[in-house]
């Protein structure tokens, strides 16, 4: 299951709709063995194309860099579908090679801008992809990670 | 010659979970050589029957992506770092 905060669930579906008729892509890193996304980071599609993604060569190596100094992992991957449903197409299965992160996928097909209506959801997945197997998984969404820890126990005298 | 690899996550089940490794070679394709003997089976996860970088695997020397100085014959001294990083991409 993919646990994420509202904060970057609403980041990862509005950089889809902002970038289409293009397909939007980035990560969501977050510390090493945490399996919690954290720090949204929406990356430049390279290809600029409605039916393809890539992060730029460059780009890639500063965000990976940045991770390893900061002990984090790509926890989510995400991209968007322009045209079709949130799963991942055969390229996207070709090109995973990330087997503990979590891969979201978002189709703008349905509603390319904010309609503005009530209902007006977003088509919004979650899969894990290992040698080339697919898959599908729930994903939780929560207010905040702070909600999920053990209160703290207070004891007064 | 020492040249330290850093290795993905992906390749890491070839290292025995290393972050990175160490090899020499003049060349990236002969440290390639050298890792691939030291863990077997890297270079087919690297190089295409054919003796090209997969499409799917960016590789840098310093900071420089290879694919703009040479690909494999990209030459390499002593200190160089190599970074290995599958692409993120799809469709």
């Amino acid at each position: 299951m993919l646990r994420i905060d509202r904060a970057s669930y609403d980041a990862i579906v509005a950089h889809a709709r902002r970038d289409h008729p293009d397909e939007a892509c980035g990560v969501v890193a977050g510390p090493e063995g945490s399996d919690r996304p954290e720090r949204f980071i929406p990356m430049l599609n390279a290809a600029r194309s409605p039916t393809f993604y890539e992060f730029d060569s460059a780009d890639l190596l500063k965000l990976y860099r940045e991770m390893d100094d900061r002990d984090e992992v790509p926890v989510v991957v995400y991209h968007s579908h322009t045209a079709t449903e949130a799963y991942p197409s055969r390229t996207d299965i070709s090109y995973a090679s990330e087997p503990f992160a979590h891969y979201v996928l978002v189709s703008t097909r349905e509603h390319g801008d904010q309609t503005g209506l009530v209902g007006d959801d977003v088509e919004l997945r979650s899969f894990r992809i290992v040698d080339g197997v697919v898959t599908e998984e729930d994903v939780d969404v929560v207010e905040s990670y702070l909600f999920g820890h053990s209160p703290t126990t207070v004891v007064y005298d | 010659m020492a040249i330290e690899v850093r290795i993905p996550t992906i390749l890491r089940t070839h290292t025995g979970g290393n972050k990175t490794v160490s090899g020499s070679g003049a060349t990236l394709g002969a440290l390639v050589d050298d890792i691939d003997s030291q863990h077997p089976g890297i270079k087919g996860r690297l190089v295409t029957d054919e003796g090209k970088l997969h499409r799917f695997v960016n590789v840098y020397v310093n900071d420089e992506d290879v694919r703009f100085t040479g690909a494999l014959d990209t030459e390499l001294k002593d200190g160089d770092s190599v970074t290995i990083l599958p692409a993120v991409a799809g469709g």
